[in-house]
């Protein structure tokens, strides 16, 4: 035991001399937090709209107020025919026109409908996609009030959308879970594979070798420095994540947590199997780069739904440990539903970190032969 | 007659179909200093890992300081020291960390570990490094603290693998009496060398090529019988018919050299 915490010790000095080590693993999951959180977005504010407004009367105004005091726009420019409008959009500043048609209020009262376009740039679709959805819904809304106080039309189905979990569609709750599960991946299979393959190439894995200490406890003695501070690193990022966001964990932390451990192990294991297969250190991150990092950002569901996926896709997903636990930190963040709702996700990444260890076993001591 | 630490009978260790040590067969008497020669891959590398419970043997009897290497590897781990080719302390570790790493792997006591630093520091003139980290030490210092760090647990035997590999002259002198220090505290030195000046050094010698032992004396005995001057001419003499009467066979040999570098 006492040779195993020398051991251990070592492992810490490792970590606390190499400034681009600590970087990588603290600076690193803080800056993916806040750059994920503000720079990439999915839900819109301040939008800029213009409005081309062809009637001019108080229904026109009224509904204008009632999109420009929403939060998620601001007015750019006002307009006065429709040759202004590409004008305004090459400008940039504009992501969407409300045209409203003459004679609005008049024909809305007089034939109980009347007509106002959303025109959205399209050169960046999702953005355009937001927009008209945000503009479509506050004109229903704005419809359904109009309905109650004329009285005059025919009832109308009028769907009533509740966005559940996450009435406002923040992104933050998309985003948070996702990185958390990108950077605890990709640091602890990094950092764990980066380490051990270190002692390769500088030969001193060789002397380590000779000396009493058994191969488990050598990897052991790797990988328990970064357990530790991959989980001080969770807790930090929920807490920025609360603090900067406002996303609190709904469900049971001490769940979390207990998965977070095993997720991290999973990990851990990954990053000796790594370094198992990998001569050196180039190598090693090259492994984790490309075979971790990219497959957890595009097919993991991290960003892009999998049941929006090619079957193919969908096939090389599942066998992603990414995948199962977004799925289990988003239940139990956002959702806040317990264990019987995530069991099996969690039997998975179990298994598969049984899996990982007995190939990395295997592939030690096969190296020793 | 000596005691003896390491006996070696019959060993063969095969790779697949490559035979990289082929029924070697040799002892090792405590306190002595032994050479182990060979060309690249000759297969030193391979009989030293056996020797040091690293490979298993695939058939032959090994023991060393009393144990069995193919039944308890272990055990020789804990009665061994051992220094590479490649430099084996850790450069972001002080010298006082990698003492106390090292000794705290071989089961020392802390308050015996600071004390055998300070003696060590002392005897190598090291007093003012103990806190600098390794990093910043020139390569001929390092060498003699690896070494030096290599038997602070006193093994008996203490395997040595090329460890003067690009020092200069003076540094390698000073750790040949450092080697010779060892031995007389009778600890038994096995050291593979490519420096025939340093095969002179050591009370026996054996000289490798291609996985079998072909010479093994002192120095002065296998100068008379090879009618040599030095030990690098009985080499060259040794070394040559295998080398020179190769003819179309040379291709093989290297490939064969090759492969066996791989496996080390």
């Amino acid at each position: 035991m006492k040779r195993f915490l020398g051991f251990v010790k070592k492992e810490f000095i490792h970590i606390f001399r190499d400034y681009r080590t600590l970087i990588i693993l603290f600076g690193l999951p803080a800056v993916e937090i806040l750059i994920f959180g503000f720079v990439v977005r999915t839900d819109i504010n301040d939008a800029g709209v213009a409005i081309l407004d062809l009637s001019k009367d108080e229904t026109t105004q009224k509904l204008t107020d009632k999109i420009l005091s929403s939060g998620f726009f601001k007015k750019t420019d006002d307009l006065l025919n429709y040759n202004d409008i590409d004008r305004i959009f090459k400008k940039g500043h504009t992501r969407a026109v409300i045209v409203f048609e003459e004679d609005f209020g008049a024909r809305l009262i007089k034939e109980g409908k009347a007509t106002v376009s959303i025109i959205a740039d399209a050169s960046e679709p999702n953005v355009a996609t937001l927009v008209s959805n945000y503009a479509s819904a506050i004109i229903s809304g704005f419809n359904r009030e109009m309905n109650s106080t004329l009285l005059s039309a025919a009832p109308v189905v009028m769907p009533e959308v509740r966005m559940y979990f996450n009435p406002s569609l923040k992104s933050h709750f998309m985003f948070v879970p996702g990185v958390i599960t990108l950077i605890m991946i990709l640091i602890c299979a990094l950092m764990t594979s980066v380490t051990i393959t270190r002692e390769k190439e500088f030969g001193t894995m060789e002397v380590l070798l000779v000396s009493p200490l058994k191969p488990v406890q050598i990897i052991l003695g790797k990988v328990t420095p970064y357990f530790l501070l991959s989980f001080i690193n969770i807790i930090t990022i929920l807490v920025l994540s609360w603090f900067v966001f406002g996303l609190p964990v709904k469900g049971s932390i001490v769940l979390l947590m207990l998965e977070t451990m095993l997720y991290i192990l999973m990990s851990l294991t990954i990053g000796i199997f790594i370094s198992t297969v990998s001569k050196t250190m180039q190598q090693a991150i090259f492994i984790s780069a490309i075979g971790l990092l990219l497959p957890t950002i595009l097919l993991s569901g991290f960003i892009f739904p999998i049941e929006n996926m090619p079957k193919i896709y969908d096939y090389v997903s599942s066998i992603l440990p990414p995948r199962y636990f977004i799925v289990i930190i988003k239940n139990i963040m956002i959702k806040g539903t317990g264990f019987m709702y995530v069991w099996k996700e969690t039997l998975i990444i179990a298994l598969m970190t049984v899996l990982f260890m007995v190939f990395s076993i295997k592939k030690f001591s096969l190296r020793l032969q | 007659m000596p005691e003896t630490v390491i006996k070696v009978e019959n060993l063969v260790k095969k790779f697949g179909s490559f035979v990289a040590n082929d029924h070697l067969t040799f002892e090792v008497y405590k306190g002595e200093i032994f050479g182990f020669l060979g060309a690249n891959g000759a297969g030193k590398t391979t009989a030293l890992r056996i020797l040091s419970g690293l490979l298993e043997p695939t058939s032959g009897k090994v023991i060393v300081a009393g144990f069995d290497a193919s039944k308890q590897p272990e055990m020789i781990k804990k009665h061994i020291g051992y220094m590479c080719q490649r430099f084996s302390l850790y450069e972001d570790l002080t010298v006082k960390e990698n003492i106390m790493l090292y000794g705290g792997i071989y089961g020392m006591s802390t308050t015996l570990i600071k004390q055998k630093t300070a003696e060590l520091l002392d005897r190598l003139r090291f007093g003012e490094y103990g806190d600098r980290l390794i990093a910043g030490l020139p390569l001929g210092l390092r060498q003699k603290l690896a070494f030096a760090v290599a038997v602070i647990h006193e093994p008996e035997i203490v395997f040595l693998d090329e460890p003067t590999g690009g020092v200069d002259p003076v540094t390698r002198r000073q750790f040949w009496e450092m080697i010779y220090e060892t031995a007389s505290r009778g600890i038994t030195v096995f050291v593979t060398t490519h420096y025939m000046d340093e095969a002179e050094y050591c009370d026996r010698v054996s000289i490798m090529s291609e996985g079998r032992i072909v010479a093994l004396d002192t120095p002065e005995n296998l100068k008379k019988q090879y009618n040599a001057k030095t030990i690098e001419e009985v080499f060259i003499r040794i070394a040559r018919p295998l080398y020179g009467g190769m003819g179309q066979g040379a291709w093989g040999m290297g490939q064969r050299a090759e492969s066996g570098e791989r496996r080390e």
